[in-house]
């Protein structure tokens, strides 16, 4: 009996699981087909997004799901990035650009049918520059006059910010200072108005928490209206009945996964569960570069990878030291190899061809001026080296590319580096204690200008992390480029900043991103461009078109 | 009756001849011997690896990268070309030193702790027990993260928080063993003789519960290298361009397809190990089984 | 017997109120706020968020007012998610993950169960070493490498099961369920094996077999139930580790379960997140070890006579 049941029940069991196994197998139509034959595209959305409320949340997966769901005054072209029409349908500059005035459309309507005004506009960017609201990105607003005021408490009544609904459809910003990338602020969700009526019924007007976002409950002005959200799982949005574009929109409906697991993404695009892919694992690059008619997307980006350095600690709190570091790192070869060739080398903090503005290249991999400098500053080929440590935070690709710097440095000038790596929120205490010598760190614009990324390094600013002041570069960036009357003159001034930077060297810039995705053939309408920024309303699945090497 | 007193006596009077035996016996089985040989071996290699490695741990070459085995590298390179071999050496100095002292600290903390409560029962047993269940429950990243923060980088913290960790079961398996044998003749005969408690845990109810703390110690050897892996990640353990098998295999298991060579090598050094240690773990189980010799 | 369940329930309160108490200050004293990040926060936009959420109370304050609102089973907002509670997201999760660890555990249970006994019969021989072996491979798979081995030969050379979701595609709970799984599968052999042929040299055993009882009988009715003690020492906690150990196998396949928010509270810093969780965690941790106790007793004929006199 013993035996009957040891020697057939295991083989039994197995049978039986793998009858089980091929009756519930096939797949059958994958999502790619499906969604081309329905107008719904499988977007792999790469994280659970905190939330969908434009004045709370901060980050990439909520400004996807936020954008297909509002609209902003102004839209950027995902083809030029500049400014088209949004809610407002035109504007107009006024006293030498400090005055805008939006002409917003009389057809622009909320997911309930009623009308978007200038009304709702002043009422939502009070609510955005609140100080109970506690938007993280309230600066958005900081160029309106009196904005930053009202959020810092000083003034307390929000008629002297420089926002005014003229009429219904009338709107009219005053600003601090001409502000040439003000209209592609319009662009960003922590602009974008929400429907005054709604909030309330949920709660104050600052409340953070209350479930106004919620399917049932949330009124939006966007193409795409909310229909589920899964924790986790799935948000789906439908094409909206009551956006003013809406014969412009093709798809149907949008379906964004959490894929927070970039392998998994990767293989449920290859077996067509999703049409678009948010990032691509990197040692899967040269096998998708290599197809015929590749899948794989990559474009520049508009952010930077840098190393931090702390200019106060010992030994590179001389300039001659970080010089050296910063020219023995051959980022030609990193990027070639570690990098994949997904990035770009990077000899200053601004992006090339941030709107037509070309930083100076003030130095190169230069490996035998490097020794020289290390030797003026007492190190000669790394004699008496105190020893230096790299910060990173956990992750894989920050690892790779320590370990990679770490090497050079040690074959290049002889000095020993060691590595420390903190857990996310623990770095993050460190980066902004500025408890490191040297840190990664890692910039992506929040709006195509060099302004974004020069007015980091201002005395004491918020993410400065280094201790460099000089009040020749704050005085440029703040008061004589927001003057400069010409786009030229504006960008010289840029560069004069720049090179005053490099000169003292408080970062080492490492590479300039770049944009990854795998999209499926059949979608199009999805461009490239410097900000990863894509508008929904005109992307179109086209049936029929296959994966390459596909079996299907 | 009379023949359980005998059986204490014996085994009191043995003592030293018991290990002596055991040896005797473990010598004898086969398996075991070649499962202790590979060890051996292996931590030999791991003690001379400085000076017999092929090539240097840390000098990269970028622009060779990742390649498949061939006749200057043996198991291939890995993406910063990288010795796979040399990497594999290094990293099992820091595996089989975590592995072996982190499981021997949960081992000891482990089954005293569940010998104690399992021996003496009542209020005891129950304070330590519930113990136990607290440390359960405390979320261990925050413990990690706090360790990190309050005693900065160390690998004697590593095997702290990992023998922090690993005694738990450990507890609760030898309580649980111990208290099926304390209702047991042998060690109802060995109280009435007046023998200390001391003296039966050690050596009445230990060699008793011995089967099941060994099985799970060898389990407990492979998970502790691939904690350390995940520590390590975490920042607590060691750092670049030092690495150790747990790690090595992570990183593979993320290029499985690409360069299938970076995780093959690092999981078979693992699963020798751990075969090696399950075949002496059942050698010397059976060796010291005083009843099995018994037959 | 009875009597052995309440005083352990009582016994629960204590041990469940010093998990919530030293969890509430260890994770404040962790560095990093649940509102940091890489862009630096205005301060003022920071105060604003910390007074929203009354984290500019005083410690003891905020520590009184969340075991009052416990009392009376509200874990609070999430921090991470505004606009969620945590219940709320306790609840979405739970039902997965219970699920998930338990067809988990049942795979390990039958697998490791039959492999176990099934060596311990015949020692030393290959209906030893084959189904140890397999189990030693197991337990040197870790699930972050077994899950994606098993997508790509399952999921994508052969095609025949889906890769992800839960509960979406007919068979995409295969999967996980086995990955998640085999790790204990590997676990419970070994020690079932090791528990049975502890028990299968005991004295009481060779008289059963010396009395002519069929083998199986020996096995079934005698072997089995001293055999399996350490299984069931080593299931307690290791049906309440499922929650966190699900981590991995929820983000591989993309499973809206309790795991990630397990883990991922801690990394976010989302305070009421982690307390939500862990007070979770430590009832399941103190129920299953009652339950794992309480299974050990009744497998146990002396401990249960052990019961019957205390009581």
């Amino acid at each position: 009996m013993l035996n009957t049941f040891s020697k057939y029940r295991l083989p039994s069991l197995l049978l039986a699981s793998i009858i089980l196994l091929i009756t519930a197998c096939g797949r059958g139509e994958s999502n790619v087909v499906q969604g081309n034959r329905d107008g719904v595209l499988h977007y792999g959305n790469g994280a659970e997004p905190q939330g969908l409320d434009p004045h709370v949340v901060t980050g990439v997966p909520e400004n996807h799901i936020i954008r297909a769901l509002f609209e902003g005054l102004a839209v950027k072209n995902p083809q030029t990035l500049e400014p088209e029409p949004g809610v407002a349908q035109r504007w107009e500059f006024s006293d030498g650009g400090r005055v805008i005035t939006f002409f917003l459309n009389p057809d622009a309507k909320w997911s309930n049918g009623e009308q978007v005004t200038a009304s709702d506009y002043v009422w939502s960017w009070n609510r955005a520059l609140h100080p109970g609201t506690g938007n993280e990105y309230s600066y958005m607003l900081f160029p309106v006059v009196n904005a930053e005021a009202y959020l810092k408490g000083e003034i307390t009544d929000f008629s002297e910010v420089g926002v005014k609904a003229i009429d219904d459809t009338t709107l009219e910003v005053t600003l601090n200072a001409p502000t040439p990338y003000f209209v592609q602020l319009m662009d960003h969700y922590s602009t974008f108005a929400v429907h005054p009526e709604t909030l309330m019924q949920f709660g104050e007007m600052t409340d953070r928490y209350t479930p106004w976002t919620r399917v049932g409950n949330i009124v939006s002005n966007g193409a795409f209206t909310l229909t589920e959200w899964s924790l986790n799982r799935r948000i789906v949005v439908e094409k909206s009945e009551h956006y003013w574009d809406r014969d412009k929109v093709s798809l149907n409906s949008v379906i964004f996964y959490p894929t927070e697991n970039v392998v998994s993404e990767e293989r449920m695009f290859r077996v067509e569960q999703l049409h678009y892919t948010q990032v691509v694992p990197l040692d899967k690059i040269p096998a998708y570069r290599s197809m015929p008619d590749t899948p794989y997307v990559q474009a520049p980006y508009l952010g930077t990878y840098y190393y931090l350095i702390n200019t106060k600690r010992p030994p590179v709190n001389d300039a001659r030291v970080r010089k050296a570091l910063s020219m023995a790192v051959d980022r030609e070869t990193l990027v070639r190899t570690v990098l994949q060739e997904t990035a770009v080398p990077a000899y200053s903090i601004t992006p090339p061809d941030t709107l037509g503005y070309f930083p100076p290249k003030l130095f190169d991999y230069d490996p035998e001026q490097a020794r020289k400098l290390l030797a003026e500053a007492g190190y000669p080929n790394g004699d008496g080296w105190p020893g230096l440590e790299i910060l990173y935070n956990t992750q894989e690709a920050h690892r790779k590319i320590a370990v990679a710097i770490q090497q050079m440095w040690k074959k290049e000038l002889n000095i020993d580096v060691t590595l420390s790596n903190q857990e996310w929120k623990v770095y993050l205490d460190s980066v902004t204690q500025i408890d490191f010598q040297i840190a990664r760190r890692g910039w992506i614009g929040d709006y195509v200008d060099a302004n974004n990324f020069l007015d980091l390094f201002i005395t004491d600013g918020g993410n400065n992390n280094t201790y460099y002041s000089d009040p020749i570069y704050d005085d440029l960036i703040l008061y004589r480029a927001p003057k400069a009357e010409t786009r030229e003159a504006r960008y010289k001034l840029f560069a004069e900043a720049e090179t005053r930077l490099m000169e003292e060297m408080p970062i080492i810039p490492i590479y300039t991103y770049t944009s990854k995705h795998l999209i499926h053939p059949s979608v199009e309408g999805l461009y490239s461009n410097l900000m990863d920024s894509l508008n929904l309303k005109y992307v179109q699945l086209v049936p029929g078109r296959q994966l390459p090497g596909s079996t299907q | 009756m009379t023949t359980d007193v005998s059986i204490v006596l014996t085994d009191a009077e043995q003592g030293s001849s018991l290990w002596h035996d055991a040896w005797i016996r473990l010598s004898k089985n086969k398996m075991a011997v070649g499962g202790g040989a590979i060890l051996l071996t292996f931590i030999v290699v791991a003690l001379l690896t400085p000076w017999i490695a092929p090539y240097s741990y840390e000098a990269q070459n970028l622009d060779l990268g990742a390649s498949p085995p061939s006749a200057a590298h043996w198991l291939g390179t890995d993406i910063f070309g990288r010795d796979v071999l040399t990497q594999i050496m290094y990293g099992g100095r820091v595996s089989l030193a975590v592995g072996f002292i982190a499981t021997g600290v949960a081992l000891i903390i482990g089954v005293t702790w569940g010998a104690v409560a399992g021996y003496v029962g009542g209020r005891v047993d129950a304070i330590m027990m519930r113990l136990v269940d607290i440390l359960y429950a405390l979320p261990f990243m925050i413990f990690i993260v706090l360790l990190m923060v309050v005693f900065g980088r160390n690998v004697l913290l590593l095997f702290l928080a990992i023998g922090a960790v690993e005694w738990l079961t450990m507890a609760r398996i030898m309580r649980s063993q111990v208290q099926s044998l304390r209702q047991q003749e042998f060690v109802e005969a060995a109280v009435s003789l007046g023998l200390s408690p001391i003296t039966i845990i050690r050596r009445h109810v230990v060699p008793n519960a011995l089967g099941p703390i060994i099985v799970y110690t060898t389990l407990t050897i492979p998970s502790v290298m691939l904690l350390e892996a995940f520590l390590s990640f975490l920042g607590l353990g060691i750092q670049p361009p030092q690495t150790s098998w747990g790690l090595l295999i992570s990183y593979g298991a993320e290029t499985m397809e690409e360069y299938p060579w970076l995780l093959i090598f690092p999981g078979l050094a693992l699963t020798i190990t751990l075969f090696s240690l399950n075949f002496l773990g059942d050698g010397l189980r059976d060796a010291l089984d005083v009843r099995g010799s018994k037959d | 017997m009875l009597r052995f369940m309440l005083i352990r329930i009582l016994q629960a309160i204590p041990v469940i109120f010093v998990v919530i108490t030293a969890t509430f200050f260890l994770v404040r004293s962790a560095p990093g706020g649940p509102f940091d990040q890489e862009k630096v926060v205005i301060p003022e936009v920071k105060k604003a968020l910390e007074a929203q959420y009354k984290l500019d109370l005083p410690l003891h304050e905020q520590y009184f007012a969340y075991l009052g609102d416990l009392a009376q089973g509200d874990l609070g907002p999430s921090f991470k998610y505004p606009g969620r509670s945590v219940n709320e997201i306790l609840f979405s999760g739970l039902p997965v993950t219970a699920e998930l660890g338990f067809y988990a555990l049942l795979i390990a249970l039958c697998i490791g169960v039959t492999a176990g006994v099934f060596a311990s019969l015949r020692p030393n021989t290959a209906q030893d070493y084959i189904p140890m072996s397999l189990a030693m491979i197991g337990i040197c798979m870790p699930s972050f490498l077994l899950g994606p081995l098993l997508v790509l030969v399952f999921g994508i050379y052969l095609d025949w099961l889906p890769i992800t979701g839960w509960g979406d595609i007919p068979g995409d709970k295969i999967l996980p369920s086995i990955t998640l799984g085999s790790a204990y599968a590997a676990y419970i052999a070994r020690l079932s094996r090791a528990g049975m042929l502890e028990i299968l040299s005991q004295d009481y055993i060779r008289t059963a077999r010396a009395k002519g009882l069929p083998e199986w009988q020996v096995v079934t009715r005698h072997a089995l139930r001293g055999g399996l003690i350490p299984v069931i020492a080593f299931l307690g906690p290791a049906f309440a580790g499922l929650l966190a150990g699900s981590f991995v196998v929820e983000t591989i396949f993309q499973i809206p379960g309790l795991g990630r928010f397990y883990v991922q509270a801690a990394f976010n810093r989302d305070y009421t997140m982690i307390l939500g969780t862990t007070v979770f965690l430590s009832t399941l941790i103190v129920f299953f070890n009652l339950v794992s106790d309480i299974t050990a007793a009744w497998l146990n004929p002396r401990l249960r006579a052990q019961f019957k006199g205390g009581s």
